[in-house]
């Protein structure tokens, strides 16, 4: 297991289990004894999580990263006596930034659930090896995490479109897609992670699937009124 | 042989260092060059193997009888004090030295001070000085007031290049480059220290090492002066030292510094002649152990093999390389009685637990007072029976030692437990320990996972005992929620096919392939071209004198009567397949394209002569490559061999911008050519212009002879290069070389008969495609990378696929031998095994929830996964035979469809809940 394996969501959840910080060690960096350099990947999703953390109003030094080997323990030392400080000058989570523990929840549950979209849509950055530590702070903006934000989508099938085909339900990866034979396709928004799947599946001939920025999908229609009557069926 | 006693009984020492902090005795620590103190018992040095405790002469029970306080205090009773010198015999078939080499003590010369100004150390010193578990725990600080130094110099060739008494001639060939990294690791600590260094030529000769020497170069602060040097005096109130040097501009000068650091050379090793003697070896003139060039680790004995320092001085990859080389060379004699010795454990059958409620054993270690003296171990004990899915919980004194293992298996069996965890050391040190009692005891050895309560919180939290305790209690509880989730892994095993692919015929392909196939193990060798030799077959003699193309003749014959060699030659790949024991390669040869399935592949394409375009070269047919220029020697062609003038040109090609590194041979092959001119004509004027002269190791006495017979050494500035110009004087058309003479600060002009270029060794244009087909990492100037390049010089990252020779970096044919040898070396530990064995520890792809992206794949260095059509779309599938469990692909994957075995999302998540439950 390489420090590449912290996965974003594991950051958001331990602050969410009311951790006040959150320290990664990995290998220096160009230092890699195979071939990986996932070091890189683990501090781009920590550049990327301090921006997260800031954009939900927590103080992004509750984060870090410190590159070293295995045969400095002062290093190892130094830096995570420095972070408790750190840690310990802020309090508890949410505290020094004026969050209240509920509302801190609910922030942390909200960022948790759109993990796999934030991971879609920064791939291609979350795989750079930036050298230089100047360059770091660059990586992700403030106004790139507010973009990306504002234009979290929602997936939403048009009842009137639906053939209950099935197709977008057998290939939603998070199987959120009420359906069956007959029935107009539900997206269950909570389970939705917003990959896209069922909008690039759906057959054009029904072009039943919209992509909505900004917009809140209309609530389902009620369960009585999914069934769907086929003209070939009636003849 | 005998066998020094330690004073303690390596079975029953498991490591625990309580015998250290009871030792009344302090002795100046030997590993950190004697400048802090350590206990007269005590663990010679954090990595040492076995990682146990010996004790000093130094002891006052060896003494005088007196103390023993480790006798009361070793709870393993592991202390002897009755151990004497023990004559070992062992019945062996090969002996390889690897002695090493014995750093040089400048105080037989006293002009540095050393052992008289406390503030001159060597850059043996200065190492321990910047390490982190050094005497100043890695802070860099001065012997006499123990202050950090502000201005460093450092004297290069301390005892090296240098025919004086107690000096050595040879040139050591790492210092430069040693003293660079001393300069960066200071300069990274404490970025305002002030660095010097005094300098003779700069030897960056090895892969990497020029701009290795930029990058020191170009810090602030750090200056590089060309000169000799003497430390003319100690200031008495300061201890600072002043150092006295000339530079051409300023002449001579004097200059202050805190601290002077002595690039010690390297000298044979300690009593080579007494243990040449005994083993009836020969020593070379500079009294290391003495080879053949062409079997560079080849002692003059038939068996004995030399590798290593203790036959000349080298660096690290030259060393790890040789020493695998050295091994297969005895495979080779010995190959009939590999695996007679080995004794393969039998385990019973894995019990299916898969459908069983988790039954968790607990096991707390003291490790001796390690733990227990901060950690309450008892209230672990219980605190661990009221956990949920726990049915047995126990202390013991030391969970490594064989009846603490003993006892688990034990356990396992009697009470049916499926799970085991053990709270004890970090799991780096014993977890494999623990693995195979799990085997021994019936269960997937996967079922096992360690609770670190001693570094986590024994040793760190040494003095709040509470505290540690707690903390203990929460690793226990997020370990067993890790246990109650962990799976049965299969270790599956793979079988190995028993050829190997060299692909390159040159002279380190076909070494490589001599050895391979000498070990029985077939081979399919190709090559490019039409004939077998490569490079070699445009060198005559090598610098020593010896005739290559004899030589190579030789080796040639011996290929094509190996009967396991199948050598084909004008080939092609066109396509490589596979993994690690287990790969198809497609090669096309004489028109037929054939399928060869081998467990191994060699890399071992070679160099290329740099073709120039400066210099009037191809416009001038008296200006030549230093290739050329041999093949016409060799030939005796007179026009040259009674010419009155020639250049030569140093670094054509190489230590450029676009070449950005040294070819490292070209220095020595100018001045080969060079004596043998003078040989041929004595009169002959021989003009060798210079940026460098890098003639590492003993290629450093030719150097000298070269000079001592008149060959010419201008050096010149890559600013101000030499010009090469045709003018017409006289009716005739004269071949003239302008130099500035850096020295002199004159221009010179040189009419030359002839000038030859030392042109650079470049990559073959093939090496991208080869790179592409067996995905054999390419570095950015054209050569293979290898997967580190000082600890594995001949691995790629990717398994099972080795290179060697100048495919590698350029190298003189001595070098691209033992690195063959140190490739065959490597191959063999594949080879010789039926199987590989691949861990547990893989990814797995749930296609349900894969949608396609592809991410995975990308992140992915070893090309374990791919993508493919599926009724589906798009779906990622997995080569466990490829993963090395990362788990990269898991942290990028958005839909959590790939799982990395044992370090699960799951079980992750729930270690985390686990640590803020309530105890």
């Amino acid at each position: 297991m390489c420090s590449g394996r912290v996965d974003l969501a594991f950051i958001l959840h331990a602050f969410s289990i009311g951790m006040d910080g959150v320290y990664i060690a990995g290998c220096r960096l160009d230092e890699c004894k195979y071939i990986t350099h996932g070091n890189y990947y683990a501090l781009n999703i920590v550049l990327l999580g301090k921006r997260l953390l800031e954009y939900i109003g927590l103080d992004s030094n509750r984060l870090r990263i410190e590159f070293m080997s295995s045969a400095e323990a002062f290093r190892f030392v130094e830096t995570i006596n420095d972070f408790i400080h750190t840690i310990r000058e802020r309090g508890p989570i949410g505290e020094k930034e004026g969050v209240k523990q509920e509302e801190l929840r609910i922030r942390l549950s909200e960022l948790a659930k759109l993990v796999p979209y934030i991971k879609i849509a920064t791939r291609k950055k979350l795989s750079v090896r930036l050298k230089d530590p100047q360059e770091w702070e660059k990586l992700f903006t403030p106004e790139e995490i507010e973009t990306l934000f504002r234009e979290v989508p929602s997936y939403y099938i048009d009842p009137t479109k639906c053939q209950a085909c099935m197709t977008c339900a057998r290939r939603c990866p998070v199987d959120a897609i009420l359906s069956g034979k007959n029935l107009i396709h539900i997206i269950d928004q909570e389970k939705c992670i917003k990959c896209g799947t069922c909008l690039e599946v759906c057959p054009p001939r029904f072009s039943a699937v919209t992509k909505l920025i900004g917009e809140t999908p209309p609530p389902p229609i009620p369960e009585e009124k999914r069934v769907i009557t086929r003209k070939g069926k009636e003849d | 042989m005998v066998k020094k006693p330690r004073y303690i009984i390596e079975s029953k020492c498991t490591g625990c260092a309580t015998c250290m902090e009871y030792c009344p005795v302090k002795i100046p620590d030997p590993f950190n060059q004697a400048i802090s103190k350590n206990k007269a018992t005590h663990i010679y040095f954090s990595q040492a193997i076995p990682l146990i405790t010996y004790i000093d002469e130094n002891c006052l029970y060896l003494k005088e009888k007196k103390c023993g306080i480790c006798m009361g205090v070793c709870g393993k009773k592991a202390i002897d004090f009755n151990q004497t010198s023990e004559k070992v015999e062992v019945n062996v078939g090969a002996i390889i030295l690897a002695t090493g080499f014995e750093p040089f003590d400048p105080r037989v010369r006293d002009e540095y001070g050393y052992g008289k100004f406390e503030n001159v150390v060597t850059s043996m010193d200065y190492e321990r000085i910047t390490c982190a578990t050094g005497p100043y725990e890695g802070e860099i600080r001065r012997t006499s007031d123990l202050k950090p130094p502000k201005k460093i110099a450092w004297i290069q060739c301390v005892g090296s290049r240098q025919v004086i008494p107690g000096g050595n001639s040879y040139c050591s060939g790492v210092c430069c480059t040693y003293t660079q990294k001393q300069v960066i690791v200071t300069k990274d600590y404490y970025p305002e220290v002030e660095c010097v260094i005094f300098h003779n030529d700069i030897r960056s000769y090895g892969k990497g090492f020029e701009r290795f020497y930029q990058r020191a170069e170009n810090l602030p602060g750090v200056r590089f002066i060309r000169s000799y040097v003497s430390v003319v005096k100690e200031v008495p109130e300061s201890k600072n030292l002043i150092i006295r040097f000339s530079t051409p501009e300023e002449g001579v000068k004097e200059e202050e510094f805190d601290m002077v650091v002595l690039s010690i050379g390297l000298n044979p090793p300690r009593d080579a002649k007494g243990l040449a003697n005994r083993l009836g070896i020969e020593l070379n003139a500079h009294g290391f152990y003495k080879v053949n060039p062409f079997d560079p680790t080849k002692s003059s004995r038939p068996g004995i093999f030399v590798s290593g320092a203790s036959q000349g001085p080298m660096d690290i990859p030259e060393s790890v390389y040789m020493g695998s080389g050295a091994a297969s060379r005895c495979g080779e004699s010995l190959e009939y009685r590999r695996d007679k010795l080995t004794i393969k454990k039998v385990y019973p059958k894995e019990k299916d637990v898969s459908q069983e409620e988790p039954k968790i054993g607990v096991f707390v270690c003291h490790c001796g007072t390690n733990i227990g003296k901060v950690v309450d171990v008892p209230s672990l004990v219980e605190y661990a029976m009221d956990l949920p899915y726990v049915v047995h919980s126990e202390e013991q004194l030391f969970s490594c030692s064989a009846e603490s293992t003993n006892k688990i298996m034990n356990v396992i069996r009697e009470k049916g437990l499926n799970r085991v965890v053990v709270a004890a050391c970090t799991p780096k040190t014993h977890e494999p320990t623990f693995r195979d009692s799990l085997r021994e005891g019936g269960l997937n050895q996967y079922f096992v996972d360690m609770a670190n309560i001693r570094e986590h919180c024994s040793w760190v939290h040494s003095q709040e005992k509470e505290e540690a305790t707690e903390k203990a209690k929460d690793l226990l509880r997020m370990s067993l929620a890790r246990a109650i989730r962990l799976e049965a892994l299969p270790e599956f095993e793979l079988p190995v096919n028993k050829a190997a692919l060299v692909v390159g015929g040159g002279i380190a392909g076909m070494n490589c392939a001599l050895s391979i196939a000498n070990q029985g193990h077939e081979v399919y060798l190709i090559e490019k071209e039409n004939e077998l030799g490569g490079m070699a077959r445009r060198i005559h003699t090598t610098l020593e004198g010896l005739d290559v193309q004899a030589y190579l003749r030789e080796l040639i014959r011996e290929i094509y009567e190996h009967p396991l060699i199948h050598v084909s030659t004008g080939a092609t790949v066109m396509e490589a397949g596979g993994y690690a024991g287990n790969f198809i390669t497609k090669v096309k040869s004489d028109g037929k394209v054939r399928e060869i399935r081998h467990g191994a592949t060699v890399i071992a394409t070679g160099g290329e002569e740099y073709k120039p375009t400066e210099y009037l070269y191809g416009k001038d047919e008296r200006v030549m490559t230093n290739l050329e220029l041999e093949e016409r020697i060799a030939q005796k062609d007179e026009k040259v061999t009674k010419c009155q003038s020639l250049v030569m040109i140093q670094c054509v090609g190489s230590r450029n911008e676009i070449r950005n590194y040294c070819s490292r041979i070209c220095c020595t092959e100018s001045i080969k050519n060079a004596l043998r001119l003078k040989e041929l004509n004595p009169k002959m004027d021989i003009y060798i212009l210079f940026r460098d002269i890098r003639t590492y190791g003993f290629n450093e006495d030719y150097y000298r002879d070269a000079a001592e017979k008149e060959v010419k050494f201008i050096r010149y500035d890559p600013q101000d290069p030499p010009q090469v110009e045709k003018v017409e004087e006289g009716g005739q058309t004269l071949l003239r070389v302008t130099v500035t003479d850096q020295l002199l600060g004159q221009r010179l002009e040189i009419d030359a008969d002839f000038v030859s270029l030392a042109t650079g060794v470049i990559p073959p244009e093939g090496n991208k495609e080869v790179s592409q087909l067996f995905k054999a990492l390419m570095e950015e100037d054209g050569f293979f990378k290898e997967a580190h390049v000082k600890l594995r010089p001949v691995d790629f990252g990717e398994e099972g696929i080795y290179l060697c020779g100048m495919a590698h970096y350029p190298k003189h044919i001595t070098e691209a031998i033992s690195q063959a040898h140190g490739a065959a070396g490597r191959v063999l530990t594949l080879l010789s095994h039926d199987t590989v064995v691949r861990s547990g520890v893989v990814c797995v792809v749930d296609e349900k929830r894969c949608m396609g992206c592809g991410a995975c794949v990308e992140a992915c260095a070893y090309s374990a996964l791919s993508l493919y059509e599926t009724r589906q779309g798009k779906k990622v599938s997995i080569n466990p035979a490829l993963c090395k469990g990362d788990g990269l692909c898991n942290a990028i994957c958005p839909t959590g469809a790939i799982q990395l075995k044992h370090y699960t999302d799951k079980q992750l998540i729930a270690q985390m809940d686990a640590s803020v439950e309530e105890a």
